[in-house]
């Protein structure tokens, strides 16, 4: 494989590894816009422990996940008590002081950034994100699972019939975190540098897209959202200008076009963000694809689809 | 002296933190949403201003005196926008799915605008930050040993002034209280005869024009326009906005000012790196202490548009 492709892979596992810590925050109904403060965490947690401490890859990366969890579970106590626009912008929050916290301290390299001294090449970060889909997987065709999708539906009959409402939401959002706290420390030994400004609210953001446009109903959503978000991009990468070359050839213009900015790209996933939101706000994958296509010969009832007109 | 004067310098920049954190809580208050896109639109007004005093108005208005034109067309391309994102975010999106993230569908269209918006701004205009040619700054006025810019102190009264507007407005006009009774319960308002559809416009308006006003002042005040500037602002003026209580008008002044003196202070203290973690350290302690801000009412969320 070139090394173009590999670059890809790593980005697109690592991402994989991101978005389904969101998604298990976001599938108990909770919207995180911090993911860029606990990915932040994980990668520095794992950076000073490999390149101040020594320690091995074996060390470092199942630390990038307890740390990051720990923090997640001790902040997700009392951050949860908030609700809707609230919890959006207490996370928000949080990221930001993180990276102001990161800035400031001059253990972490500061401004600067910390060079990472263990290399892991592409097969790691793709065991990551397999290992990190099985576990969202598990979880959500579990008991574990049909609580969560209840409190996402509606928390408070969830609690009337005794879930323990705040329990379940913490425990998703900390696991979430550690995930998202593993992320981080993939990124950190991929790419064999961390720097603060690579976690910027434009990665909370992203994350966050990738989770609600991919679908957070399943957890095929957030690995069809990242892997369309991370890939897309590529491919227009060749392909606007080849666009705008035949865009200029209707015009009459032949010859040498000057290629295209590369910030249409995010124009463009900002329009298709907008027009998924008004025509399937669900998000791509949502559980009734699911289920169509895991039974493409079954009939369906007429009473089925009357229910599906009803959803 | 030293202090009073960084004292003064706060309430200065607060000003700008103000305008957009009351066109924040406007729309959270009214749809309980909230609009990524305000920063951008701040951001759309100062750079289009700066686009066409730098490149020429057409018609031939262009003169050494037509910055003042040049804003005031920003600010329109500001509401404008901010109509376009009612257009497409707030129109179609009445719940039609029992969802309980359903309040994040308008918020997830905003930052797609909010991508929309910045980009096609870096690829007419560049992404470095230009010098606007405005009145010169050096315009100052001494008060009892404490230096005051004149552009600053002239958008100081404009601000305050707009904000005693828009407080009789939601107060005393029709439209005002149609606005009140959406944020109160769309459903009665709707049965009682409010038509959301021609009053939401309202207040993206509104949005728009706050928006654009701060995008001139922070053009004329500080002579420096970036397609970045709108970041730094917006989270100032998001954590204003949460420090004076989440709906509340006089609640999003107060919290602009506070975040203004926090700044002034902290770089007075601590030194210009500290200013991230201290304003958003102040938010997160807000919210974890007493959410619903200083002024704040905690009926924030209850009705759904």
């Amino acid at each position: 494989m070139s090394g173009y492709w590999i670059g890809i892979i790593t980005i697109l596992a690592i991402n994989i590894v991101f978005a389904y810590g969101i998604f298990l925050a976001v599938a108990t109904g909770q919207l995180n816009l911090g993911g860029a403060g606990f990915q932040a965490i994980g990668a520095y947690s794992a950076a000073w422990l490999s390149a101040e401490m020594g320690m091995p890859l074996y060390v470092t990366i199942p630390a990038s996940i307890l740390v990051t969890g720990l923090i997640g579970f001790a902040f997700a106590f009392p951050i949860l008590r908030l609700k809707g626009v609230y919890l959006v912008l207490g996370t928000f929050a949080f990221a930001e002081v993180v990276v102001g916290i990161i800035i400031n301290s001059d253990a972490l390299g500061g401004a600067m950034g910390l060079p990472v001294p263990d290399y892991i090449d592409w097969p790691v970060p793709v065991a990551g994100a397999v290992v990190a889909a099985l576990i969202c997987f598990y979880i959500m065709s579990t008991r574990l699972g049909l609580v969560v999708r209840a409190v996402h539906d509606d928390d408070v009959v969830s609690d009337l019939m005794g879930v323990d409402v705040r329990m379940v939401r913490v425990a998703m959002f900390a696991l979430g975190a550690g995930l998202a706290g593993l992320s981080g420390g993939l990124y950190a030994h991929a790419y064999t540098y961390v720097e603060v400004q690579t976690f910027n609210s434009a990665l909370s953001i992203y994350v966050l897209l990738y989770v609600l446009l991919g679908g957070a109903q399943t957890p095929w959503g957030p690995m069809v959202g990242a892997a369309f978000f991370t890939l897309v991009p590529e491919l227009l990468r060749n392909l606007l200008p080849q666009m705008k070359v035949a865009v200029m050839s209707v015009f009459g213009v032949e010859g040498a076009v000057t290629p295209p900015d590369e910030s249409w790209r995010f124009v463009l996933l900002g329009v298709v963000t907008v027009l998924m939101m008004v025509f399937r706000s669900e998000g791509l994958v949502t559980r009734q694809l699911v289920e169509r296509l895991s039974h493409p010969f079954r009939r369906r009832s007429s009473n089925a689809t009357q229910k599906e007109a009803e959803a | 002296m030293l202090l009073v004067q960084q004292i003064v310098n706060g309430l200065m920049v607060g000003s700008v933190y103000v305008t957009v954190a009351v066109a924040f809580t406007l729309t959270i208050s009214i749809l309980n949403f909230l609009n990524f896109t305000i920063p951008t639109l701040f951001m759309v007004a100062g750079m289009v201003g700066w686009g066409l005093a730098y490149f020429g108005l057409p018609f031939g208005l262009s003169g050494p005196l037509a910055w003042p034109l040049a804003l005031a067309v920003g600010g329109l391309a500001s509401v404008l926008c901010s109509l376009l994102v009612e257009r497409f975010t707030f129109r179609y999106m009445r719940t039609r799915h029992g969802d309980s993230t359903e309040h994040a569908i308008p918020l997830v269209s905003s930052l797609g605008f909010l991508l929309i918006l910045e980009n096609l701004i870096r690829i007419f205009y560049g992404s470095d930050s230009q010098r606007f040619p405005g009145p010169s700054s050096d315009l100052t006025a001494q008060i009892g040993g404490i230096f005051v810019r004149i552009p600053q102190l002239v958008s100081f009264a404009i601000v305050m002034l707009l904000i005693l507007g828009l407080v009789w407005m939601m107060k005393s006009t029709r439209i005002g209280r149609g606005l009140r009774a959406i944020a109160e319960n769309p459903d009665a308002a709707s049965i009682l005869g409010v038509e959301p559809n021609r009053i939401v416009p309202v207040v993206f308006m509104l949005t728009g024009l706050l928006c654009g006003l701060a995008g001139a002042l922070f053009a004329v005040n500080y002579g420096e326009v970036s397609p970045q500037m709108g970041e730094d602002i917006g989270s100032k003026a998001i954590a204003g906005m949460v420090v004076g209580g989440l709906g509340s008008l006089w609640g999003a002044v107060a919290g602009g000012i506070i975040v203004g003196l926090v700044e002034m202070l902290t770089i007075h203290f601590f030194g210009a790196d500290a200013v991230q973690v201290a304003v958003w350290g102040a938010l997160l302690v807000t919210l974890l202490m007493r959410p619903q801000g200083l002024f704040g009412h905690n009926a924030i969320g209850k009705g759904k548009l």
